[in-house]
């Protein structure tokens, strides 16, 4: 019986053109993720780390290798790989129900009741604790509010594989706790399948069950990759003198910082 | 040993009565300040104006009222135009109709012209926003015709429509039309990237992208080349009205002019300025309304 992973990218490379000059981003990406598991691909900024999420989305075209979703290659982008974008990119005109109502229409428009979508809705936002405000506009709840209303947008195409990039980045330090257990919470209930991308040591400990260590670019490349051997639930608290977890932590720190340190000021 | 005893009567009897006087009396001073403060900036408002404009109407008297003045003075202008204020309505026939009816004809036309000019501009801005070669190949030639002056069109509208109606409507049209191309093409191009990985990712497709992406992210900047188109078609319909007889505004101020009545055109240059500080108005107050939230991210 063949075995193959879930979400599957077959080594990828990707280059921009621009002009006459050609510049590799990322050089044979290879990396199998099973259904339910939790990715972290961590790497200094500039890396292409964020590039390689929008190729998975299929916003960005591959220049060589191929995404493959259950075995299927993918190259457009689809609600099956529902992305939670940095900066929230909530539509300022609509409410928070109508932002995520846009996206319940139009991946169950054919398949659902009005009334069942407004279920939906209403479960999506209540997932993510954000029920109350669902007649407020982005312009009037705060950032982290935003942040859990676009993951309650992703949450709810039912997405085969969830994309998060950098979800946390923007938000101050306890705002993106909160958040993190959130996430840890839903992750925990629903079995989402996760490729997060982010620059936190900590974030990327606590939340992952593997972490993907990319060297710097130009050309990056996957340098290691991390298991995370910590029991689910995980508490942010007692994990802060555990002795795995700071192993784990210890490690990616180490491949950070001393193996593939940041070479040009940012 | 009594003190006591009378102070737990009076502190028990007190919070029922006076607790009624506190709640009526915070709430009718606030009541009292709040309509004194909007007077006042109400006042700060119209009484600059108020004044401004009651020395200027004194300045005209004076310098009016000489003999051998060419122009009347405002006190004439009243007299002369007292039967054309108090009755705007009346209507004997051809030409000869209240100052309603003229200013009902002249809108009418820029209504219609305007409304062209918004469906085709906003359609032919966004193509030009969103496409590169549109772009490339229609700017160059929307950046010489604007700036043609309106009334340079009329000719060859008569010429083509053969008939002075549609072809007032044609140059209200294709003077309002540019602003709002050229502001709804800034608008599409301005979208964020953001807005557009949204939609690929739900992929909604063009028609859905058009009106729920496109058009509410560049309402702000249609609205913008809108309220410029309303301003150019008031220009506009004077001059044409001028130009194509008939019942209008404009068409009225030249009879005015050829039947010396000065103090007419004086009456017909204060409506046509009221009418279109109006309808600017009208026009921002539907830019504020539609583009409620979509500013602020």
């Amino acid at each position: 019986m063949p075995t193959f992973p879930y979400l599957k990218l077959d080594h990828i490379d990707k280059s921009f053109t621009r002009g006459t000059t050609e510049t590799e981003v990322l050089k044979d990406i290879t990396l199998g993720i099973e259904k339910g598991e939790y990715v972290s691909i961590i790497g200094h900024s500039g890396c292409g780390k964020s590039t390689l999420l929008n190729l998975v989305a299929g916003l960005l075209p591959v220049s060589a290798g191929c995404v493959l979703l259950e075995n299927k290659e993918v190259n457009e982008p689809g609600p099956d790989r529902a992305v939670v974008f940095q900066n929230h990119s909530l539509l300022p005109w609509l409410t928070v129900y109508a932002n995520v109502k846009i996206a319940v229409d139009k991946v169950f428009g054919g398949t659902k009741s009005r009334q069942e979508r407004h279920d939906w809705i209403m479960h999506n936002l209540d997932l993510v604790q954000m029920a109350h405000a669902k007649d407020k506009r982005p312009a009037e709840i705060s950032g982290g509010m935003k942040q859990r209303v676009g993951l309650a947008r992703a949450l709810a195409m039912e997405p085969k594989v969830l994309l998060l990039d950098e979800p946390f980045g923007a938000l101050d330090a306890l705002t993106r706790a909160h958040l993190q257990d959130s996430v840890m919470a839903i992750h925990q209930k629903l079995g989402n399948t996760v490729l997060m991308i982010t620059h936190d040591v900590d974030e990327a400990v606590l939340l992952s069950d593997r972490i993907v260590m990319m060297t710097n670019g130009p050309a990056a490349r996957i340098g290691e990759i991390l298991d995370v051997p910590l029991q689910r639930p995980r508490k942010r608290l007692a994990l802060a003198g555990d002795a795995i977890y700071l192993k784990c932590r210890q490690r990616v720190l180490e491949f950070l910082y001393e193996r593939h340190h940041f070479v040009e000021a940012a | 040993m009594n003190m006591p005893v009378l102070k737990t009567e009076t502190a028990v009897s007190f919070p029922t009565t006076p607790a009624k006087v506190l709640a009526i009396a915070p709430r009718k001073t606030p009541v009292a300040t709040r309509a004194l403060a909007r007077a006042k900036a109400v006042a700060v408002n119209v009484v600059p104006p108020v004044v401004v404009l009651a020395i200027g109407l004194l300045v005209w008297e004076l310098l009016c009222r000489k003999a051998g003045a060419t122009l009347p003075p405002p006190s004439k202008v009243l007299n002369d135009t007292w039967e054309l204020i108090v009755d705007p309505f009346f209507d004997r026939g051809g030409l000869d109709k209240g100052l309603f009816w003229h200013m009902s004809a002249s809108l009418q036309r820029v209504a219609l012209g305007y409304a062209l000019a918004s469906i085709v501009g906003v359609l032919l801005g966004t193509l030009v926003g969103q496409s590169t070669w549109a772009m490339r190949g229609l700017d160059p030639i929307f950046q010489v015709l604007r700036t043609v002056p309106p009334l340079a069109w009329l000719p060859l509208s008569l010429a083509a429509f053969r008939n002075g109606q549609p072809s007032a409507i044609f140059v209200i049209f294709i003077t309002a039309i540019w602003p709002v191309i050229i502001n709804t093409a800034v608008g599409i191009r301005n979208i964020p990237q953001d807005y557009r990985n949204v939609a690929k990712v739900l992929r909604l497709n063009q028609l859905e992208f058009f009106y729920k992406i496109m058009v509410p992210a560049a309402a702000p900047y249609i609205f913008t080349g809108l309220r410029i188109g309303i301003g150019l078609s008031w220009l506009a319909i004077v001059a044409a009205e001028m130009l194509i007889g008939g019942v209008g505004i404009g068409f009225f101020i030249w009879d005015a002019w050829n039947s010396s009545h000065i103090s007419e055109i004086i009456l017909a240059l204060i409506y046509v300025g009221l009418v279109g500080f109006i309808l600017d108005r009208i026009v921002a107050a539907a830019a504020t309304i539609v583009t409620r939230g979509t500013a602020a991210n």
